[in-house]
Formats: structure tokens, C-alpha cells, sequence
């Protein structure tokens, strides 16, 4: 069992003498293995949502939490893939992985079989020995990817990690990600602008305004998804309504 | 107009290609290794063609302007009855611990205030201030304080370039993007770790190139100190010779001081290849 909640969640940004309120009463849960999408305009507060989930931001008010277990900062229990690349480019692409796997504790022997394991589940075996300046944008999120799961956290947060991508490459990354995720259900949460790309990878679809959450929307496709799916009507009318939500200008009425 | 002549004209095929290859004189055009050597080279032969020209010619008298070959020969002379070598040995002594010990000084100070905003806060308005006080204007001071020996040679380097250093190293510290600390972060490394793992290893290229370029300064500093007070070095002959109107020595000198500066800079490039390899591209 891996749950996230956030309950009651404020948080503001010092901007000159005032201060910004970039989120407000933010309530979400995310059940054990749900894949959870936040989409929204840009700078409407969910990659400042997911950086408080990672720990990395502090907060005013509310809570989050783990199974039950309030955070204290940043974790293993938390893997995190970034928007930015963030192999770091004086190691290879395992020993990327391997930097994390040790980092969590684990012996020398261990981290290779379990680094090209992972370097295998994203079908860059070959690529074990490249820096990360020879792989191309696509195959360095893949290697993230593969790092994040690497050490068994119990939540995914990924903060927009194929926005760098050109369109083909997204397809495909979509694709991996969703093979990868059925195959190794985990807690997700996953920012995006782009609808698509939530509909065709979510349980759930949490639409964000201004600093608060306008709507969440169930997505109740079939699993496991192929890119077919995105030509049913199904998938169409969702992402048609969901687009609608994030341009309505006016807020529903808080609950 | 020649912009409209030059703009691809892709339905008259008849038209040569807009792109003429071989003219450097356009904005962003480079030559090719070879074609770039050349042109180097060329600049440096034209040089001494105009030296020996007018120096062999009489226009310029010698008192001012020796030959080029009057000057090599001084060289070599210098060179067989030791001199140079006891002058090069003395320099290379003071510049080489001066600039260690700057260099330690400066990653050490530099990347805990590129890190954290206590060590910034006491560094930089400090080093900002110092950083404008002529190095030159220490000169009478250092030699009150610590007489004209090594020690106030390595004052006067030390000052000249520890204060621009650690602004470099802060910077390259500052560059290491955020994400890489988050990162970090979020594989439960503690604050330390995360300093020596991550950040030293990505400011690394960042504060080589900072050495890099204030080597070159060190050098400036070390004659600097040498002219003024020295019994030793290479500046030191330079002003000795000034008196005995040996102004072929001077010229070999400031060459040869030339030649030192570029080939510790061609060094530390070429250790730059060793040591950041992760940065090139292997075919």
C-alpha cells in the first residue's frame, strides 16, 4: 500500500513586498498504484504542487503524507523524474543508475544487476556504457526513468519529463512509460499541459486553475492501452472535455 | 540589393548557390583547422618579416630594436652559461607555489560561498571590495612588510589573482542547476554528500577554466613583482638588463614569457581533454 495525500495544502511566494498565493486548500489523494495526471495552464501551481510532494519546496499550510506518515523534506520513498535532464554527465548511463542505488544503500554487486535490469526495462541495454552527452533527449529521460524506479520508491512524481521532447519521441516515451508502468504498478503522479497525454496515461485526470484544483476527471479506458485508443470516441470525448475545463474561465464553486 | 541577389532562388536552378564557400569575411564563417593554421602562422611570419626589415635595414636604431637574430642569439647565449635557467627556475618556483596555494584557497572558500549563504554573504561583498584595489598599489606595502624576498613574490600573486578566483569559482558553483541538488535531495543524500558527489563534480570544468584563465594573470603578477624589487627571476633580469641598455635581452624575455604563458595554457586545454573525456562526443 503507497498512498500520497495532501490535505489543506497553502502555499505562497514572496514576490517584492507582497506575497503571491500560488496554491490554495489543495485536496488530493492518490490511492495505491493510481496513476494520477495534473494538468493545467502554465503557472497555475502544478509543478510547485509536485515539488512540494517531492519535498523539495516547503509549504504554508497543510499536510502531506505518505501512508499516513507526514513528510519531512525529500525521500527514497519518492522518486522524482525532472522536466530538466538530470543524468549527471561525468557518469555513464549506468553508472547514473548505479549513483542512486548506492546512494540508497545498496552493495556494489547489487547495484550493477539491478542497474542493467532497470537499463533493460527502457530498452537501452546498448547504451549501458554511453555518457550522457552521446544519448539523445529521449533515451536521458528513459535512463531517469529507469534511476527513479531503480530503488523501489513508493511514489512516482514526474514533473512534465517529456516537455523537452520533440512529438515523435513523446509518442513512443508515452508508450514505454505506460508498457512500464502496467507491468511494475506504482503510485504516480504525473504533470503535464498536454491532455493527450494524460488521457492516454491516467486513472485520473486532476484539472488545475489558478492555484486550486477545478475538477478531477475519472478515466475509465480499458488497460492495457495501445496507441489505438486514441482514436476511440472514448478517448476523444474526454480529452475534448477536459480541454474544455482547463479553458473555462470561470471557477466552479469551491466544495 | 545584394541580399536580394544573394537570397535562395529556388525555382531558377540556372543561378549559381548562394552560399560561397571559402570567404571568411562573413559573419559566424569559420576556416578549416588547416586553413586556420595558416592564416596563424602567417601573422606571426608577417611580423617578424616587418621587425627584420626594419631593424636590419638601420631604420630603427639597435639601442632600441635588436635584430631578431641578434636577439636569438642572446638567447642562446644566455642559455649556455646557465643564466636563463637559474632566472626560469626562480620564476617558475614562485608562480607554481603562489598559484597552488591561491588555487586551493579560492575552490575551498569559493565553492562553500557558490553553496551556502552564510560563507556568501561574508565572501562576496569583501572579495567585490578588494577585487578593485590595484594589486600594483600593494607593491610598496608587501615589500615593507615582508621585505623583497619570495615570501612578498608570492603576496603579490596570491593578491592578483585568489580575489578574482574565488568570484570565478562561486560562479561555476552557481551554474551546477538546481535540479541536480534536487536530485539529490530526493535520493536521500545529506547536505555534505551532495556537496562532494554532485556539486564538486559538476563545477569541476567550470572551475578548471577559472584556474585556466588566472594562470594567465598569475604570470602578469609574477614579473610584475619581479621588476620592481628581486635579486632573481626572469623579471628581475629584465630590469637589470634596462640599465645596461641590453635591450636584446629584454626583447628575448618578454618573448619567452610569451611562449611560457601558452604553453601552460595549451597544458591545462589539453588536461581539460583527459579529465572532462564524458564531454566528447565518441564517434
Amino acid at each position: 500500500m503507497s498512498t500520497l495525500e495532501i490535505t489543506g495544502l497553502d502555499k505562497s511566494f514572496a514576490t517584492g513586498k507582497q506575497r503571491k498565493q500560488v496554491l490554495r486548500k489543495i485536496d488530493l489523494t492518490l490511492a495505491d498504484n493510481e496513476f494520477v495526471s495534473v494538468v493545467g495552464t502554465s503557472g497555475c501551481g502544478k509543478s510547485t504542487l509536485l515539488s512540494i510532494a517531492a519535498g523539495l519546496e516547503d509549504y504554508d499550510a497543510g499536510l502531506v503524507a505518505v501512508d499516513g506518515e507526514p513528510i519531512t523534506g525529500a525521500g527514497r520513498d519518492r522518486g522524482v523524474v525532472f522536466q530538466s535532464y538530470t543524468l549527471l554527465p561525468w557518469l555513464t548511463a549506468r553508472q547514473n543508475i548505479e549513483f542512486a542505488l548506492k546512494a540508497a544503500g545498496k552493495s556494489g554487486a547489487e547495484c550493477r544487476a539491478i542497474a542493467d535490469e532497470h537499463l533493460a526495462l527502457v530498452n537501452l541495454s546498448d547504451a549501458a556504457d554511453a555518457y550522457p552527452n552521446e544519448l539523445s533527449g529521449g533515451m536521458k529521460q528513459r535512463v531517469a526513468i529507469a534511476r527513479a524506479l531503480s530503488y523501489r520508491p513508493k511514489i512516482l512524481l514526474m514533473d512534465e519529463p517529456f516537455g523537452a521532447l520533440d512529438a515523435m519521441t513523446r509518442r513512443q516515451m508515452q508508450e514505454l512509460l505506460t508498457q512500464v508502468w502496467e507491468a511494475h504498478r506504482l503510485t504516480v503522479m504525473f504533470v503535464t499541459h498536454d491532455v493527450e497525454e494524460a488521457v492516454y496515461l491516467s486513472d485520473r485526470i486532476v484539472v488545475m486553475g489558478m492555484g486550486h484544483i477545478k475538477r478531477t476527471y475519472d478515466v475509465p479506458l480499458p488497460r492495457p492501452r495501445h496507441e489505438d485508443i486514441t482514436g476511440t470516441p472514448e478517448f476523444i470525448d474526454l480529452q475534448r472535455r477536459v480541454l474544455r475545463s482547463i479553458r473555462e474561465q470561470t471557477q466552479e464553486t469551491p466544495v | 540589393m545584394s541580399s536580394v541577389q544573394n537570397a535562395p532562388a529556388r525555382n531558377t536552378p540556372s543561378v549559381s548557390p548562394p552560399r560561397k564557400r571559402g570567404n571568411l569575411f562573413v559573419i559566424g564563417r569559420q576556416p578549416g583547422r588547416r586553413g586556420y593554421l595558416c592564416i596563424a602562422i602567417g601573422v606571426f611570419v608577417i611580423l617578424a618579416l616587418v621587425w627584420w626589415v626594419a631593424t636590419a635595414s638601420g631604420a630603427i636604431p639597435k639601442i632600441f630594436m635588436p635584430t631578431p637574430d641578434a636577439v636569438w642569439a642572446r638567447l642562446m647565449k644566455l642559455a649556455a652559461d646557465g643564466t636563463l635557467w637559474a632566472d626560469l627556475q626562480v620564476s617558475l618556483y614562485r608562480i607554481s607555489v603562489a598559484f597552488l596555494v591561491s588555487s586551493a584557497m579560492s575552490i575551498v572558500i569559493g565553492v562553500l560561498a557558490g553553496c551556502y549563504g552564510f560563507w556568501k554573504a561574508s565572501v562576496e561583498p569583501l572579495v567585490d571590495f578588494i577585487r578593485y584595489m590595484p594589486v600594483v598599489a600593494f607593491v610598496p606595502l608587501t615589500i615593507l612588510w615582508s621585505g623583497t624576498g619570495d615570501f612578498q613574490k608570492f603576496l603579490i600573486i596570491w593578491i592578483g589573482t585568489f580575489f578574482q578566483q574565488v568570484l570565478m569559482v562561486m560562479d561555476a558553483v552557481k551554474r551546477v542547476p538546481g535540479d541536480f541538488i534536487g536530485l539529490g535531495r530526493t535520493l536521500g543524500m545529506p547536505d555534505r554528500k551532495i556537496l562532494v558527489k554532485i556539486v564538486l563534480p559538476s563545477a569541476f570544468p567550470g572551475i578548471w577554466d577559472a584556474l585556466r584563465i588566472s594562470l594567465g594573470w598569475a604570470w602578469t603578477w609574477l614579473v610584475l613583482a619581479e621588476l620592481v624589487a628581486a635579486t632573481s627571476g626572469l623579471g628581475y633580469r629584465i630590469t637589470v638588463s634596462q640599465r645596461f641598455f641590453q635591450t636584446d635581452t629584454i626583447i628575448a624575455y618578454i618573448l619567452l614569457l610569451g611562449v611560457l604563458g601558452l604553453v601552460s595554457d595549451q597544458a591545462m586545454r589539453a588536461a581539460e581533454k583527459v579529465l572532462f573525456r564524458y564531454n566528447r562526443r565518441r564517434p
